[in-house]
């Protein structure tokens, strides 16, 4: 399949799902794009319409309007070409409990037209690098929720897909498992493959994915990397000393008027035990470049720097922030 | 995908992978499979066949009218069973049919595997009635062997219209109302599909003659005994037409098959 290089592995213009029956769109004007290589993070709460998204994007969901295209194959009108391009790991096991574990790789395999010595080594080895290889003759139903989720991701590379997506890929998986898995998932896209995943854990989020889409009620409400996002919270980046000074007032005027601080902020009482003790946040667009000239200031005032460090917002402040606190 | 391929090409090995899977679970289960198909037709042919005429309550004729119905029955529901359960677990919460569902073929063809070996399940559970009739019926065990082409005509054909009802069926029914669908669907076609008694016998209830009319299992039953019951004294028994039978049940086909998709279509993408 040759296509030219400058096609983004996924790409959704204006995309609206109204299911039948329902009041309200549950994806409603999405629109953004995932390059190739990438691994792209859909966030959001419950319901604010990330698996409907991944359902048009892998088929089986019909947009009411806007588009959708993975390859540049668009799903609407050709989901058969979109098919051979895509694989899905969905959020609860669908693996097949008829068949034993390494013929439900085959029979995947051979379903999309992988020769019989082709998908026979490609099962052995995917069940040897994800750890099931010793298991490889049970049916699915000895497995635990991790493996059936190995497994599940094993079945989706038979085919040596373009784009992976992952709906909840470590949604209830032991710490193990879900850092064999992170692991895994990183192997994967320095291989090359595109990656779109949703979760609603931010550490995830934050630990894969280049880029990260903020969805809430069918909206992306925001698209940028992590770090950007983090930024957006207002004081999100600052600075934090912890100074032992006799002299706060001054210092926190000498403070305020280094260059580039926008705000400080006297952060906690003092401590009993320590009544010298003072903290102060220094907001700033670029708080790392003000180390320097608030130690110095802190000297000069007398004071004496007992800590520092740079607080960034978290992701999870990011999204408790775009989406508000309430329960879905 | 080492060399682009046509779909045509795709879809076919995609179909053909389908059928090997079907092949290869059911040839695990195969026991299983003929206990379920065969226990009933089995105690039919025994109470029916050999302890009523044994003590005097059905004449000896009476099996020989009876058993194309079995043949007919048994097909019919092994067929049927054959793609309605799974599909109504299957769609309900399972959805193992979801690989199959992202495989490169058109969706409907999916449908359409499920079909096929159901009724290749109904043609072989429908088969093997005729060694187990031959053993339990003995001596009373009658089957003309001048129309066999059609007998196997009607066997597939019945299988058919038991598999693409049960399309139909497995795509309609929630997993919560599977035991009512025993009894609403399974226990009126069996009762009113003249599979115990033929058609023609019917004419002193003219109602329930015209209501039998509307079971497929009736042209079934009664195509098979056109195929199968010995003509006696030099006369065939009287039946329901052969066209108007193999007309019923290609258009049962046909309409399980055409509907069965569209509402197979409707459950898997929305």
């Amino acid at each position: 399949m040759t296509l030219s290089n400058n096609i983004p592995a996924i790409e959704v213009r204006d995309l609206v799902k109204r299911y039948p029956k329902s009041k309200a769109n549950a994806v409603d004007g999405v629109t953004f794009e995932v390059q190739r290589g990438e691994i792209f993070g859909l966030l959001g709460p419950n319901g604010a319409g990330k698996t409907t998204t991944i359902g048009v994007l892998t088929t089986n969901v019909i947009p009411t309007s806007g588009s959708g295209a993975s390859m540049g194959v668009d799903v609407t009108h050709d989901p058969i070409d979109v098919k051979q391009r895509i694989a899905v790991v969905p959020q609860q096991s669908n693996l097949d409990r008829s068949l034993k574990v390494r013929e439900i790789l085959t029979f995947h395999a051979a379903y999309h037209s992988v020769g019989r010595k082709e998908r026979e080594a490609r099962a052995d080895q995917l069940l040897g690098e994800l750890g099931l290889g010793e298991r490889k003759n049970e049916k699915v139903n000895r497995y635990s929720g991790g493996m059936a989720q190995r497994l599940m991701i094993a079945r989706a590379l038979m085919h040596s897909p373009d784009v992976l997506f992952l709906d909840e890929p470590t949604n209830n998986l032991d710490p193990q498992s879900r850092l064999f898995l992170w692991d895994r998932i990183r192997e994967l896209n320095q291989q090359g493959l595109t990656i779109l995943l949703t979760t609603h854990d931010m550490e995830e989020a934050d630990k894969l994915c280049a880029r990260i889409a903020i969805m809430d009620l069918g909206k992306i409400l925001v698209n940028n990397t992590s770090s950007e996002l983090k930024k957006m919270i207002p004081g999100g980046n600052a600075l934090e000393l912890r100074v032992s000074t006799s002299n706060s007032a001054q210092l926190e005027e000498s403070l305020e008027r280094l260059p580039g601080v926008s705000k400080v902020e006297q952060v906690t009482k003092q401590p009993e035990d320590e009544p010298d003790i003072v903290i102060y946040r220094l907001y700033a667009e670029s708080a790392a470049s003000l180390v320097g000239a608030a130690a110095q200031a802190v000297l000069t005032s007398g004071g004496e720097v007992r800590d520092l460090h740079l607080k960034q917002a978290s992701l999870e402040e990011v999204f408790i922030y775009l989406t508000g606190r309430h329960l879905r | 995908m080492t060399q682009p391929r046509s779909r045509f090409s795709l879809a076919a090995t995609a179909f053909l992978a389908m059928l090997r899977r079907d092949l290869t679970v059911t040839g695990r289960e195969f026991v299983s499979f003929l206990l379920q198909a065969l226990m009933q037709p089995l105690f039919f042919l025994f109470i029916f066949g050999k302890v009523l005429p044994g003590i005097g309550l059905a004449a000896g004729a009476f099996v020989a009218v009876m058993l194309p119905g079995i043949v007919g029955l048994t097909s019919l529901v092994a067929s049927m069973q054959g793609v309605t359960l799974p599909l109504v677990l299957d769609l309900g919460f399972a959805r193992e049919i979801d690989d199959r569902l992202l495989a490169p073929l058109p969706i409907g063809l999916v449908a359409m595997e499920k079909v096929l070996f159901a009724a290749m399940r109904g043609i072989i559970a429908g088969s093997v009635i005729f060694p187990l009739a031959w053993w339990i019926l003995g001596d009373r065990y009658a089957v003309r062997d001048d129309r066999i082409g059609i007998l196997i005509g009607m066997i597939v054909l019945t299988s058919c219209v038991g598999a693409s009802f049960g399309l139909v069926m497995g795509t309609v029914i929630k997993p919560e109302q599977i035991s009512l669908m025993f009894t609403l669907i399974f226990t009126p076609l069996l009762f009113t599909g003249c599979t115990y008694y033929p058609w023609g016998a019917l004419d002193h209830i003219r109602w329930f003659q015209i209501a039998t009319l509307f079971n497929p299992l009736t042209y079934a039953a009664e195509g098979l005994r056109y195929a199968m019951v010995p003509a006696i004294g030099g006369r065939s028994i009287p039946t329901l037409g052969i066209t108007w039978i193999l007309l019923a049940l290609g258009v049962s086909v046909i309409g399980s098959l055409i509907l069965g998709s569209r509402t197979f279509r409707a459950r898997v993408v929305t």
